[in-house]
């Protein structure tokens, strides 16, 4: 069947500065259809999509809709041609409801009639099959129905077109099929859809047709049915990529972070982290799932002492060298308390038993020095601020979420980035640049950081390489227990696997990573257990190895009213 | 064919886009153009309003001959009061820098030098002729350093403690500051007339010329300001907090700590030029003392992006613009407001010129061939 071809882009190219982000982009949109837009961050997709939808302006090319060449200067001309944009981040009126976040803007004939949209709102959702509340408010509303507020309105204004923005990246997976039902629903009735996405399962599972963009360009477009996953890939990233993560079984796992029952001080009455409790092992990655802002970036803040907490106990074990037994105890009748006890190894890990053993063998046993005791020790890290932790001599590293904005100083080089750990040191009252500098230039050698120099601020350097420099110094502090959170957001498919085997190669030191990420496929195959939490409380600690997606999907979204549902 | 016209009609017609980076030399070519833009806007309105120039007394070359040269550099009286000008102005210049970078907007350095200069008059009035002289410059420096560290400190402290607006406060700071002068005026010159006369006590000496010493100090701040803010752990820490407050956290910092001590630095260096002030020009007290520098380096400040070294330029520059619209009104019977007139248009220029640097600008640009024949 030949079909009619609803938008053409032609030679598209939009440039910021010196970066060129869209250059010379041909793009056809078919009525009907759901084409996905695929490429790694920062390839151009959103830009591209952008100018469509009356954001940006393009340098050069010319777009067609129906055949006609039309002029798109803002997001009124594009509602004019029956275009419309979600935004990855929603634009809506917290205190609006639905239906008036739906009319906001518009300019219509006639008395402004609330009660009119309240009813053609729920016709649109009845007729894709959306579930909506046309009179809740936006701030009363999940990720997911605000995102069904954002496309409503963009149906309300008449589009035929409709770009999604990574519309996955924020919903569980139960969402995710839903949204895709309706996505189907709206193609049947003839309208064309485009996702941006970076995710090939959903490319493969919802569209019809693969436009890639690869650094701006595009580098080809392919039919879904008759594509893979890896040849996908392969035009996205340019070659060929394996993307199976490494993952050994943890080794010498012991308690390093023990929470219990941790509850964050609140601001509006409503404590972000509520009564969570767990315990995260040296050797392990631990991972923690949970719809955006569920309380994780909280529950790491209280950790590393950047975040006041109401009540429980946050304890870090210090592991302590192997001592001999004779270091501690005189006492041989002690000694053989404690070995029945289990209290020594012998070095390789085998505890110690003294059974049918004379006093005078256990004592040659004991002084022979092989009877080795371990004692750690339990640090509280509770109400202590950073400093006073690293002051403790416990070596934790944090990776923020926000990277420029908490994690390092975009207007700084990477040298005085490197100093943000270690310009303490030295009793002079000047700082000293040499070693940070030589850290810098390490870095910048190791993992492969593309910069034009040690002193370029941060802030111009991609997101992978920005990534790379925080996780770097932080990995270069010899951490005991290193918290990354969405160490990958942002970041192409190669610097993600740098920053996998970085974080593996931690595991392997026997260093304790928790590791917060949204991708579940990704928190699956890396980590050893996952923690899910939801608006602040665990709702379950499953093993990765055995737990399926669903599985986490249905802990993200469990309440303690659904929970008490289900008994 | 019509299609298309509509097409190139309808784009916009100015295409700003923000500059990813600009060379130095390039930055300096925009700033020099509108200092040149700025001074022919200046003749064309020295030619409206002054009769000397319309009648043709004198020329629009004796008008940039007061202006640039004559005002600063015609007699070595000039051109010393220009270089103690420029060096009081640089002083509280530097003053405010360490909270800028700190991004406190401190606001009150007007009063927190007004504050040095009472501190240091008050000990000369009572304790001048009972102590030694040198013990007395002495008293009255500690005097100086104390009360603008104190007027610093009280908006610093309610910043860190309450996060108070630091620039509401700071600028509130200056109208209590002249209170408290104007009541000690009252106090110390019972006839009324307000105005104190010059203390026989409390006076630098006099090395090469009166106004040598006060060079020499603003001189040597310069200098150690620029190593303190970029060589000094309290210059990164300021640094860091300047950016993000959650970065400073995060590295384990005393933001608190860090925004009370560097007020009290910009204190200090406020108090210090007031001392300078009161012994070493005025020995006497008025509220206009500081006469508006103390707003004045705030853009002195800014101009010179927080670094030390470039605010020698900017601090001259204001400082040679003051002194050549104030000869300009004095050669060509204008009105008392029109230096402030001309000073304006160039600072208007200089600071229009930085959206210029930041920004670059496209106009409108012509048809482009329809490539219709893509179209299927």
């Amino acid at each position: 069947m030949q079909k009619k071809i609803a938008v053409s882009m032609r030679g598209i190219t939009k440039r910021f500065g010196s970066v060129v982000a869209n250059n010379s982009v041909d793009l056809d949109v078919y009525q009907g259809e759901i084409l996905a837009v695929l490429g790694e961050n920062g390839c151009g997709k959103t830009t591209l999509m952008n100018m469509l939808a009356g954001i940006y302006y393009p340098d050069e090319g010319q777009i067609f809709v129906d055949g006609r060449e039309v002029v798109i200067r803002s997001p009124k001309d594009a509602y004019a041609l029956k275009i419309g944009m979600v935004h990855q981040h929603f634009k809506l009126v917290d205190l609006f409801t639905a239906s008036e976040n739906v009319v906001l803007g518009l300019k219509e004939e006639g008395r402004y009639n609330l009660k009119k949209v309240n009813e053609q709102v729920a016709e649109i959702a009845e007729k894709y099959g959306f579930h909506i509340e046309p009179q809740k408010r936006i701030y009363d509303m999940s990720v997911s129905e605000k995102q069904t507020v954002e496309i409503i309105k963009m149906l309300y204004r008449g589009a035929d077109i409709l770009i999604l923005d990574e519309p996955t990246a924020v919903l569980t997976p139960q969402e995710i099929t839903r949204l895709f039902d309706v996505l189907r629903r709206m193609k049947a009735d003839g309208k064309s859809i485009i996702i941006i996405t970076h995710k090939l399962h959903e490319v493969l599972s919802v569209s019809d047709r693969v436009a890639i963009l690869r650094k701006g360009e595009r580098v080809g477009t392919v039919e879904t049915a008759q594509t893979s996953e890896s040849e996908l890939t392969e035009m996205m990233v340019g070659k060929k990529v394996s993307l199976n993560i490494e993952r050994n079984a943890p080794v010498n796992a012991s308690p390093r972070l023990l929470v219990r029952g941790l509850t964050t001080k609140s601001e509006d009455g409503r404590s972000a982290v509520r009564d969570v409790s767990f315990t995260v092992n040296g050797g392990e990655i631990f991972g923690i799932a949970g719809i955006a802002g569920s309380g994780q970036k909280e529950l790491l803040e209280a950790i590393a002492g950047l975040q006041p907490v109401e009540s429980g106990e946050i304890e870090f074990i210090n592991p302590k060298k192997d001592r001999p037994v004779t270091f501690y105890h005189k006492s041989l009748k002690r000694v053989v308390e404690l070995a029945d006890k289990n209290a020594f190894h012998d070095g390789e890990g085998k505890p110690v038993s003294f059974k049918g053993m004379t006093r005078a063998e256990i004592r040659r046993r004991v002084n022979h020095g092989d009877v080795l005791f371990r004692e750690d020790e339990v640090l509280s890290l509770r109400d202590k601020t950073p400093l006073q932790i690293r002051s403790l001599g416990i070596h934790l590293s944090f990776v923020p979420e926000d990277r420029l904005g908490m994690g390092l100083v975009g207007g700084m080089g990477i040298t005085d980035n490197m100093m943000l750990r270690s310009y303490r040191k030295g009793h002079a009252g000047f700082v000293d640049r040499k070693k940070p500098r030589r850290q810098a230039e390490e870095i910048i050698r190791e993992l492969e950081v593309i910069t034009p120099g040690v002193n370029v601020p941060v802030r111009r350097l991609s997101g992978g390489n920005i990534q790379k420099v925080l996780l770097g110094r932080e990995i270069a502090f010899t951490p005991k227990l290193l918290m990354a959170a969405y160490p990958v957001r942002g970041l192409d498919i190669n610097s993600s696997y740098i920053i996998y085997n970085l974080l593996n190669r931690q595991k392997k030191n026997g260093v304790a990573v928790i590791f917060v990420g949204e991708d579940l496929d990704v928190l699956l195959e890396l980590c050893d257990r996952i923690m899910v939490i939801n608006s602040g409380a665990v709702t379950g600690i499953v093993d990765a190895r055995t737990a399926t997606k669903e599985e986490i999907g249905l802990l993200m979204t469990k309440t303690d009213d659904t929970a008490k549902e289900n008994a | 064919m019509n299609e298309k016209k509509n097409a190139t009609a309808n784009e916009p017609l100015i295409h700003l886009s923000k500059r990813e980076s600009i060379s130095i030399v390039k930055s300096w070519l925009i700033r020099l153009a509108a200092i040149v833009l700025g001074l022919v806007v200046c003749g064309l309105v020295a030619y409206i309003l002054s009769d000397k120039l319309r009648s043709g007394k004198k020329t629009i070359f004796d008008f940039y001959h007061s202006f640039l040269v004559k005002g600063s550099f015609s007699t070595s009286r000039k051109m010393w009061k220009f270089f103690k000008n420029m060096a009081v102005l640089q002083c509280i210049s530097l003053a405010v820098t360490p909270a800028f970078r700190m991004q406190f907007w401190n606001t009150g350095a007007e009063g927190q030098t007004l504050m040095g200069v009472w501190g240091a008059i008050a000990v000369a009035f009572y304790l001048g002729g009972k102590v030694p002289a040198a013990l007395l410059l002495v008293l009255m420096l500690a005097a100086a350093l104390l009360c603008g560290a104190l007027w610093a400190l009280l908006p610093a402290i309610f910043k860190a403690k309450w996060n108070t607006n630091e620039t509401l406060f700071t600028l509130m700071m200056n109208y209590v500051a002249a209170n408290v002068v104007s009541y000690f005026l009252v106090v110390w010159v019972p006839s009324g007339s307000s105005s104190l006369g010059k203390l026989p006590f409390g006076r630098l000496p006099s090395v090469v010329h009166d106004y040598f010493l006060i060079i020499v100090v603003a001189f040597v701040l310069t200098i150690a300001t620029f190593v303190y803010l970029n060589y000094s752990k309290h210059g990164y820490e300021i640094s860091v907090v300047g950016t993000s407050v959650r970065t400073a956290q995060y590295s384990g910092m005393n933001v608190k700590k860090i925004i009370i001590r560097t007020m009290i630095v910009s204190g200090l260096l406020c108090g210090l030029t007031g001392y300078l002030i009161a012994a070493g020009l005025d020995q006497s007290i008025t509220t206009e003392s500081v006469g508006g520098q103390g707003f004045t380096a705030i853009m002195v400040s800014w101009l010179a992006h927080f670094n030390p070294l470039s605010m020698l330029l900017t601090s001259g520059l204001i400082t040679l613009l003051n002194q050549g619209a104030a000869q300009i009104s004095q050669d060509f019977n204008v009105s008392g407001a029109f230096p402030d007139v001309i000073v304006g248009i160039i600072l208007f220029f200089i600071i229009g010129s930085e959206f210029f640097i930041n920004y670059k600008v496209k106009l409108r640009r012509r048809a482009r061939a329809v490539r219709k024949e893509d179209i299927k």
